[in-house]
């Protein structure tokens, strides 16, 4: 077996706020990430997938169909849009970056045709960043 | 749902690897420049991956700010900008990174208890890094045996 990752990019702005909590819950636990009107982030995703090697073509995945997965699934749902408001996952979700990545992994997993999927890793600066992989 | 979340830090620190069981000769053989008896420094990234369940409240598996104080505390006041030969805890252990790796860890594991510490990782150079513990070879399918942590 082995393993296999390509990144892409987006940009997105986000905020956190828990509805069940007072405003000043919200600020103490989130602090600037709790600003209402959002903020914005360069996110990097690393996803990560495992398989055994073609002999034929010397693939594990075909790069092509892994990178139009994301790019349908992910990156065009995701890319300039504000998370909170235009996300349906994130109506009932705080979209930090543990969350994202476990959202990512739902809109990827089962549709990578090959392979299985092993790890999403989401960046949301280079020194801050979650995996995913798959537990429960 | 369990989630791993990853942050890097920074520090500098100089080092000299020398091992007294070994003759002169025989440390300048095994470590090269490296036993350059005034020691070389290099900025190292600590990158630190706890895991856990996210708390559904607040989206999170940790508390960032918790996070970077416990690190701050126990690893960045400690080493930053010190001489790794000089400290107590390398009194009887070559400041290999691999070493310091351990020892970051080992400190890390007793102090951080908010999450639990699934592996870390210490960049000497840009071409040189280190991981502990050592991760399982996954399974397909399954994940990755960093949920399963370890710590020796």
């Amino acid at each position: 077996m082995i393993l296999l990752t390509r990144k892409a990019e987006f940009s997105a702005s986000h905020y956190y706020w828990n509805e069940a909590w007072s405003e000043d819950e919200n600020v103490r636990k989130f602090g600037k990430c709790a600003n209402r009107n959002g903020h914005g982030h360069n996110y990097t995703l690393e996803v990560t997938v495992s398989g055994e090697i073609d002999p034929t073509t010397g693939f594990v995945v075909d790069l092509k169909q892994l990178k139009d997965v994301m790019e349908h699934e992910v990156v065009s749902v995701y890319d300039h849009r504000h998370l909170n408001l235009e996300v349906p996952e994130f109506k009932s979700s705080i979209p930090t970056t543990e969350n994202i990545a476990i959202a990512v992994w739902k809109r990827l997993d089962g549709k990578i045709p090959g392979a299985s999927l092993h790890r999403v890793r989401v960046y949301e600066l280079h020194d801050l960043f979650a995996d995913y992989y798959g537990e429960p | 749902m369990r989630a791993y979340f990853g942050r890097r830090y920074t520090l500098s620190a100089s080092h000299r690897l020398h091992a007294d069981a070994l003759s002169e000769a025989a440390n300048r053989a095994v470590f090269g420049k490296c036993n350059n008896p005034h020691g070389h420094g290099h900025n190292y990234v600590v990158e630190v991956i706890v895991g856990g369940p996210v708390d559904p409240a607040t989206g999170m598996v940790c508390d960032l700010v918790e996070l970077d104080a416990c690190v701050r505390k126990e690893i960045l006041d400690r080493f930053d900008h010190t001489n790794l030969n000089m400290h107590p805890l390398f009194a009887d252990l070559v400041p290999t990174t691999e070493n310091f790796n351990i020892v970051v860890h080992r400190l890390l594991k007793a102090a951080f208890t908010k999450a639990e510490l699934t592996a870390v990782r210490v960049e000497e150079t840009a071409n040189n890094s280190f991981e502990y513990p050592v991760p399982g070879f996954p399974s397909p399918g399954s994940p990755h045996s960093h949920a399963k942590g370890s710590a020796a």
